[in-house]
């Protein structure tokens, strides 16, 4: 049994969130595995899960969703061996800090040494990221400016847009994938939803494929002649 | 003195200020034209996420008298300088884009504003939605208009709490996505048979003076038999809340519901056209909210519904929000998918479990209307390749 659960989808869900979740139980479902995708809402407890998902959100909502997971032992979870996905506002509060309205601070989960500022502007736009020699495309709507400490790795280097700096997008550390390519990258990204749910389990996943793979090649091919262009 | 300004303007410009370039000549030369074109009109503007031409062009029918009123899309105040400059029309309704909400109300004073409904569209390039609703309640605050206001969508009420003068309209309202936590507090609306309530006092006004609901229309403790040719629950959301903004100014309800009825489509939407041999009917959306509405009307028998998806930039050049529509809703027909992103439509599909295929698969010509829905840019293509029945 396989659970994967979305975290506060009316906190976190800005603007197609949903859909990772939906992909990694899809794809596990049709090599045969038993699923049990899980929604946790505001009012839920926070239970057990392997792997948990958490989208974008506005400055409140953020904050909202920052005090339940802390509550709520997030990282206690972590530690049991879930896996997460996060996804821009997501990504932020599994940092040490983030900014919120004005100029002040929050105090993230700390379960990445990643510190996030307020940008001079929002950074919008297709983003193209190398995730191990691989190309992650997706979209970036964002207006904070991520710093890692010392020895945190990045997701990857950034092709085109911006990540938390200009030069690398997210965090990646055992069974923790950030990134700022928000809403369904999953959806975009095929192999980087196979990456996390092989990881997730254990083992190696056959191949699957789908109409997911014919568009990962064209959103890949128009962002990166865009990129030369 | 506004009109003699305009054809001065349009003498020295060499375009009409009717049209929205010469609208934005004319802002540029005369930046308080809208205030002096809007003066001594009686003006209701009509803004939301979804429904806003629709319902523009419902208020315009059922007025009953010459009307002024904005080109489809020319939603702001170049558009809406066009709409003036060319007619001594005093009646006016004017579709106003969210963003400038505030603003033209400002500088139109308008009689009244009609508030539909607010959710997320197009985020790679308008504000956050609670930005949004935040931005609205400051206006609405200080204005003299009357708030005519969806009294379902949370976001709204929070927007026009504060105004002087409101009447809540109780209207079906299905896609509350951006609505589940306070806007206030952000803690969660707790939901209680119709009406919701947060804990910190945010609640449901209980003092809906319109109500639509299976029974019928009731504007005022008085039923109105309302017959709309256009099609669907939201359209008919759409009139209920256009025949209490026409109460404003005089308009008995019954009178403004029969002329409504005879509106049969709008700018192309909800009419029937020939695309690709087809007979098609074409439906717009834009966003999750529309789309989940627009699903509501396909009959659940199986068959095929045809979809075309671009993401432009006046689309939105992330289509990410195919995600929030529910599209599970069409498991059992079978979708044809066209557009620029017709593949992320696919996937999304194919992730959905609905059976799906590709426009350059061959396209047999069925003997039956389908439905085409379609999302901004898309919809203009098609209205363009497509030919009137």
């Amino acid at each position: 049994m396989l659970r994967i659960a979305l975290l506060y989808p009316e906190l976190l869900g800005t603007y197609g969130d949903g859909g990772n979740a939906l992909v990694l139980a899809e794809r596990a479902r049709r090599r045969g595995l038993d699923v049990r995708s899980i929604t946790i809402s505001m009012a839920d407890p926070l239970v057990a899960a392997d792997i948990y998902l958490l989208g974008g959100g506005e400055d409140g909502p953020q904050r909202q969703a920052c005090d339940l997971l802390a509550a709520g032992s997030l990282a206690s979870r972590v530690a049991d061996g879930a896996a997460i996905l996060a996804v821009c506002a997501g990504l932020q509060i599994l940092g040490v800090r983030f900014a919120v309205a004005g100029d002040d601070a929050y105090d993230g989960l700390g379960l990445v040494e990643a510190t996030t500022v307020r940008g001079s502007r929002r950074s919008v736009g297709e983003i193209a990221v190398d995730v191990g020699g691989r190309t992650m495309v997706g979209f970036e709507n964002h207006g904070g400016r991520t710093k890692l400490a010392r020895g945190v790795a990045p997701l990857g280097s950034v092709q085109r847009g911006e990540g938390n700096d200009g030069v690398s997008d997210g965090f990646r550390a055992p069974r923790l994938w950030g990134t700022y390519a928000h809403g369904p990258v999953l959806a975009l990204n095929p192999w980087l939803a196979d990456e996390i749910l092989a990881e997730a389990l254990g083992e190696e996943l056959e191949p699957l494929a789908s109409v997911a793979d014919v568009l990962y090649e064209e959103r890949l091919a128009s962002v990166m002649a865009r990129r030369a262009g | 003195m506004a009109l003699l300004g305009v054809n001065w303007l349009s003498r020295v410009t060499g375009r009409g200020a009717g049209t929205v370039a010469g609208g934005r000549v004319g802002l540029r030369v005369c930046p308080d034209l809208l205030e002096q074109l809007s003066r001594r009109r009686e003006i209701i503007c009509v803004s939301g996420t979804n429904g806003k031409t629709t319902t523009t062009a419902l208020i315009a029918a059922g007025w009953g008298a010459k009307v002024a009123t904005n080109a489809t899309g020319a939603n702001m105040p170049a558009g809406h300088v066009a709409a003036l400059a060319t007619t001594r029309a005093t009646r006016v309704v004017l579709e106003v884009d969210e963003a400038w909400l505030p603003e033209v109300i400002r500088r139109c004073s308008p009689r009244v504003v009609v508030l539909l409904n607010l959710s997320r569209d197009q985020l790679d390039r308008a504000s956050e939605v609670r930005v949004l609703a935040d931005k609205w309640r400051g206006a609405l605050s200080r204005t003299t208009a009357l708030i005519v206001a969806n009294v379902n969508d949370p976001l709204v009420v929070f927007a026009a709490e504060t105004a002087p003068r409101v009447r809540w309209c109780d209207v079906p309202t299905t896609w509350l996505g951006d609505a589940q936590s306070c806007p206030h507090c952000t803690r969660p609306l707790s939901p209680e048979g119709s009406t919701w309530h947060c804990l910190c006092g945010f609640t449901r006004p209980a003092s809906a003076t319109t109500r639509l609901d299976g029974e019928g229309l009731v504007v005022d403790g008085a039923p109105v038999d309302l017959t709309l040719s256009l099609l669907g629950d939201f359209n008919r959301a759409n009139a209920a809340m256009a025949i209490t903004a026409l109460g404003e100014v005089g308009v008995a309800a019954h009178e403004a519901a029969a002329r409504m009825a005879t509106v049969t489509s709008v700018a192309g939407r909800f009419s029937l056209r020939t695309y690709r041999g087809q007979v098609v009917r074409t439906l717009l959306a834009k966003n999750p909210a529309g789309f989940s509405a627009l699903l509501d009307v396909i009959p659940s028998s199986p068959g095929e519904v045809w979809i075309a998806i671009n993401a432009r930039i006046a689309d939105g050049r992330d289509p990410s929000w195919l995600y929030d529509v529910p599209f599970e809703r069409l498991r059992g027909h079978r979708v044809r998918c066209f557009g620029d992103r017709k593949l992320d439509l696919a996937t999304r599909l194919d992730y959905a479990g609905v059976e799906w295929r590709l426009d350059d698969d061959e396209v047999e010509v069925i003997d039956e209307t389908l439905y085409l829905l379609a999302n901004y840019t898309a919809f203009a293509d098609i209205v363009e390749e497509s030919t009137p029945c």
